[in-house]
């Protein structure tokens, strides 16, 4: 546009189109990603993903193991969410050996999934304030309480991030004897947290003034990008695979959808706070109802023991779950031996980055960086 | 009215920050290298390998099992022989190498002897990146009360299972196919 010869008869000063790079190394990135971006004044008038910088075979070593031996890398896709991980892998495993998982086994899947969400949510919101120039006050308030819940985990599985908890038919250990109590005392007063957070936050007017009619996503766009997760559904789309899925024990829980207006990034941190309130239900319904009994099948119990001599039946299978940033999905092939023939992961975070440019286009430098930390990603995920 | 919505986000933040004085649990950091929290006792970082009486006789035999599924292949086991070259049943060499372990205690799962178990100690910082962090068969062999002081429940779980054994198994069950 600018590179025309400036004639005496322009009267206003216009400047050179100017390509910066954004990252790798910059802390708005969330991890090691570019953004080429090419500014005429600070508008963006171009955007360039670079993805890759994290690459590290996930898909590849998978085919070189056994079945169970790419659990724990599973944990290190999306490292927030290492639970909700191991189940979208555990589920499309399920799936292709017909493994059923024992009734106290679901239920702690849906706990661990569902606190997940929790601790990803929760974290987000502070990261999104990091984003907005908030330093270091809401996320290190998100990150007491998440605590809380990783301490769980760590009772738990064994570890805080890097849970590598659940087995084909069932989890790797039971609860621990005192998980359940503290969990419901996480949960009862949980929603204090979030009230104070919002007390915070959402009639904040710099926030409203930054986040409202920020980086809008029209609902057309977004089903035509296959977006998933808050994402989507601050754009007014009713799609949460929970409910379309019904995947493990989902149908047993009631619970809502919350959907945004707009699109705007204002709606998606404000589906999130929501979609944290109806976890609560689902949590507390699941604290009522969780049975006793085993919590890994006789099956399940033989294969954990040795992975090596675990044969899938030859087919596909595609395992899908509602994970707090979208939906992640496992397709994976067996030609009936000790190793995936082909495993590949649909991760949401990489689908919902391919929109960036869109939501970014036309918008100020400063508002690129909350666009992108209201999508959610993380690049472990992304670059796999 | 404009700006009550600052306002309120402030007092939110001027209660935390009173609460750091006032409440118990206001101030959550813990001063790591002076306090530390205990550890949980699931909680696994490195794998060890337990001795019963004396630090020779380990309870590993050298049956590679968890070599072979170690997802990120980090552990090295060579049988030790005889004078004959008969292999015995144990380990001449079992090295893990730290840098690579991802503490995910698979080999704690599929060991069939409760030879190897997983760690509490975390702070294993060396010099040298190459060389002291293999950690030799001396340095992983840890006494079975090591193992009772720091996983209690579960080694009362091991012992039972253990006393009940009517022999002590001497090949793998899983290796005899294979």
């Amino acid at each position: 546009m600018s590179s025309a010869p400036e004639t005496e008869t322009a009267p206003r000063i216009s400047t050179e189109q100017l390509e910066i790079s954004i990252g790798p190394q910059h802390p708005s990135t969330h991890g090691v990603f570019r953004m080429n971006v090419i500014l005429e004044g600070e508008t963006i008038v171009k955007l360039k993903p670079v993805m890759g910088y994290l690459h590290r075979n996930h898909e590849q070593l998978a085919e070189d193991m056994s079945w169970l031996g790419s659990m724990p890398y599973t944990d290190r896709l999306d490292y927030f969410c290492s639970m909700s991980n191991n189940l979208a892998y555990a589920l499309a495993v399920e799936k292709m050996m017909g493994i059923d998982v024992p009734e106290r086994a679901e239920y702690i899947r849906i706990i661990m999934a569902e606190m997940t969400r929790l601790v990803n949510h929760t974290a987000l919101v502070g990261f999104l304030l990091n984003d907005l120039g908030a330093f270091f006050t809401p996320v290190l308030y998100a990150f007491r309480e998440r605590e809380k819940i990783l301490d769980l985990f760590e009772a738990t599985a064994g570890s805080r991030m890097m849970c590598n908890y659940m087995r084909f038919g069932g989890v790797k250990l039971d609860l621990h004897p005192d998980f359940l109590d503290k969990a419901k005392d996480i949960v009862e007063k949980y929603p204090a947290f979030l009230d104070e957070t919002e007390r915070l936050l959402t009639k904040n007017e710099i926030l409203m003034s930054r986040c409202q009619n920020v980086g809008i996503l029209p609902k057309e766009l977004a089903i035509n990008a296959s977006i998933t997760g808050p994402l989507l559904r601050a754009s007014g789309v009713n799609y949460d695979i929970r409910k379309i899925d019904k995947y493990s024990i989902y149908d047993r829980f009631d619970f809502k959808v919350p959907l945004g207006t707009v699109g705007d990034v204002y709606d998606r941190y404000y589906v999130r706070i929501l979609e944290m309130r109806e976890s609560f239900k689902i949590l507390k319904k699941a604290f009522k109802e969780i049975p006793a009994g085993p919590f890994i099948s006789q099956k399940g119990e033989v294969a954990a023991k040795s992975p090596r001599n675990m044969k899938v039946p030859a087919g596909d299978a595609y395992g899908r779950i509602e994970a707090p940033k979208g939906e992640l999905g496992f397709y994976l092939v067996s030609d009936g031996g000790t190793k995936p023939y082909r495993y590949h992961v649909r991760a949401p975070s990489f689908i919902n980055l391919t929109i960036l440019e869109d939501m970014c286009l036309g918008q100020k430098v400063a508002d690129a960086i909350v666009i992108l930390g209201s999508i959610d990603i993380v690049l472990g995920e992304v670059d796999r | 009215m404009w700006g009550s919505g600052v306002l309120q986000g402030m007092a939110v933040t001027i209660k935390n920050f009173f609460d750091t004085y006032t409440k118990k649990d206001g101030i959550f950091t813990v001063e790591y290298p002076e306090k530390c929290l205990p550890a949980k006792e699931r909680f696994r970082n490195f794998p060890i390998l337990v001795y019963d009486e004396k630090p020779e006789d380990l309870r590993c035999v050298a049956c590679d099992i968890c070599a072979k599924e170690c997802p990120p292949k980090c552990i090295t086991i060579v049988k030790a022989k005889d004078a004959q070259g008969k292999p015995l049943k144990q380990a001449a060499v079992f090295d893990i190498d730290f840098t690579v372990c991802m503490n995910c205690g698979i080999c704690e799962e599929t060991c069939p002897f409760d030879a190897i178990y997983m760690d509490h100690e975390f702070e294993l910082a060396e010099y040298d990146r190459m060389n002291e962090l293999i950690y030799k068969k001396e340095d992983l062999s840890k006494p079975w009360n090591y193992f009772e002081k720091i996983r209690p429940t579960d080694a009362k779980e091991i012992n039972a299972r253990r006393a009940s054994l009517p022999t002590k198994p001497t090949t793998p069950p899983s290796q005899q196919g294979s």
